[in-house]
């Protein structure tokens, strides 16, 4: 077999058969239905294996270039936090209910949660990790801490990427426009007024963020 | 999450006959209902056409409409300066649906397609005729609050969420769409559809149609316009009642009027009779009030929502008062 066999992933080059008989190999066949083993031996697997196969993915994350190979069913969201430990963005509700998962992408802030990792080939996205420079923290950061804009901390790395982004996009006006346009990040803590603060600092300062 | 092909289309056609061609198939644009529903198990596609890199996202001006690509995000349109300018009922209207990071997300073909829902729809353990027809309806006796009061059946009480949508019906939209036999034009009035009892389609599209833009004529609305928003927060939240309501008023007397509800019916609910009683009559609060009876008329109400029978009519004297200007 052609498989690399330190992963047990095989490149799309690879036969869906073999990809199938090796997945019965190295799972062991209490996780592989017999039906599917049955179904790659006979070669009826086309529309399982399809189903299975990683798409190249050629994403750029926090100023890095990677050239990654996911099925086509991960958020973006699974992607950062399962496959490149990038774990200060959060999973809150998987839903797009709660804005814990923000990030940017090519800029903008969306939710990770609902975004398929496959639709951003050649797009750049920006996590919390991304924000600060080496050590030195992004003012957004800064001010979060300075006002106490989060208890448990959850929801913050969302609140951060989400507040960065409402600046930038000219919605940081007045206390109204900025609670308007945070809407989408809850904060169970109920740390809402020392956010607005937070914000109202880093927009007053009127840096380049 | 279920498992699935995934293909890219960059030319429409392309996408059409993706879809056509398999069994299953659909198109994914921004995701923010598609991928939710799949998560949950409720919609379950074999297949999904990725149509992000259709050319369809321009906003320009053609003929004496202003054409708004398919694939337009909410988010841009909202702040699209001729948007603004000819139509600012539709920005405030797209600026009061989800969150800004859903709109920045969503496009307003996928705003259109957004499944009109309830609590029980998603609810997988629930009987629900719209997610599996024949099993019979959770909410119409059971917990009702946000639903229907207009062009409901006994299948299906669930109301339409898209604020922009709203919009669009009031402004007399039209949506342009292509697919295997062509391209056609719908009357924005005609694109979504009441339950009946057919409560799982939600739309007149036929299969393996794609939307491809969405005219909105020139209108004298540009200036006495309002879209209100009763929800139980302050943002982020579905309507529990939205009025979009739009005048054109000279000397004090009202030359055209324009009225949709969202939140009350299964599609965006269009006033035509309280349109029409508007046309001519003097701008006052007496008038609105008339208006707001007069498009109440037929309304009925569930155990849990009978305060939208008159939440529905102070929402839109409230929405008409803002448009004039009285308030």
């Amino acid at each position: 077999m052609s498989q690399k066999p330190s992963k047990g992933i095989p490149s799309p080059r690879d036969s869906r058969r073999d990809f199938l008989k090796q997945s019965a190999v190295l799972t062991g066949i209490a996780l592989t239905p017999k039906a599917a083993i049955t179904a790659a031996e006979n070669q009826w697997d086309e529309k399982l294996a399809d189903a299975i196969e990683k798409i190249p993915l050629n994403i750029e994350i926090n100023g890095i270039q990677k050239s990654l190979s996911v099925e086509p069913r991960v958020t973006l969201l699974d992607l950062l936090r399962e496959q490149l430990n990038l774990t200060g963005t959060k999973k809150g509700c998987d839903y797009g209910q709660c804005g814990a998962c923000t990030v940017h992408v090519n800029g903008k802030r969306v939710l990770s949660c609902l975004t398929l990792a496959v639709m951003h080939d050649g797009e750049k996205v920006t996590t919390i990790e991304g924000l600060a420079k080496g050590d030195e923290l992004h003012p957004m950061q800064e001010a979060f801490i300075k006002h106490d804009g989060f208890q448990c901390g959850y929801c913050t790395s969302g609140q951060i990427m989400s507040a960065v982004a409402c600046i930038r996009e000219g919605h940081a006006g007045s206390e109204t426009e900025i609670r308007e346009f945070m809407s989408g990040n809850l904060c169970r803590c109920g740390a809402y007024p020392n956010i607005v603060d937070a914000i109202v600092e880093v927009k007053k300062q009127g840096k380049n963020i | 999450m279920i498992q699935f092909q995934y293909t890219r289309a960059t030319q429409p056609k392309a996408a059409v006959d993706a879809v056509t061609k398999e069994k299953n198939s659909m198109f994914i644009a921004g995701g923010t209902n598609l991928v939710d529903l799949m998560k949950r198990g409720i919609t379950v596609p074999q297949r999904l056409v990725d149509i992000n890199r259709l050319p369809l996202k321009d906003i320009k001006k053609e003929g004496s409409s202003l054409r708004i690509g398919a694939l337009a995000l909410n988010s841009q349109v909202a702040e699209n300066k001729m948007v603004l300018q000819s139509h600012p009922l539709l920005a405030q209207a797209l600026n009061a649906g989800a969150s800004a990071q859903i709109r920045n997300m969503a496009t307003v073909g996928g705003n259109m397609l957004q499944r009109t829902r309830c609590p029980y729809f998603y609810d997988t353990t629930m009987p629900c005729n719209k997610r599996q027809p024949g099993t019979g309806c959770g909410a119409l006796e059971g917990y009702n609050r946000m639903h229907a009061i207009f062009g409901f059946s006994d299948r299906c009480i669930a109301v339409h969420p898209s604020d922009m949508s709203v919009a669009l019906m009031a402004l007399d939209a039209s949506v342009l769409v292509t697919g295997p036999s062509g391209d056609r034009r719908i009357p924005f009035a005609d694109f979504h559809r009441l339950p009946g009892d057919r409560p799982d389609i939600d739309t007149t599209l036929r299969p393996g149609e794609l939307i491809t833009a969405v005219d909105v004529p020139d209108s004298p609305f540009t200036k006495n316009v309002h879209y209100l928003k009763v929800r139980d927060r302050a943002s982020y939240a579905f309507a529990l009642v939205s009025v979009a309501a739009a005048l054109d008023i000279k000397k004090n007397r009202i030359e055209g009027a324009r009225l949709a509800m969202g939140g009350v019916a299964h599609k965006p609910w269009r006033l035509a009779e309280a349109e029409k009683f508007l046309v001519g009559k003097p701008v006052s609060e007496a008038t609105f009030t008339e208006a707001a009876n007069i498009a109440m008329q037929g309304a009925k109400a569930f155990k849990h929502n009978a305060f939208k029978l008159r939440l529905a009519p102070n929402s839109i004297v409230q929405a008409l008062k803002t448009a004039a200007k009285l308030v």
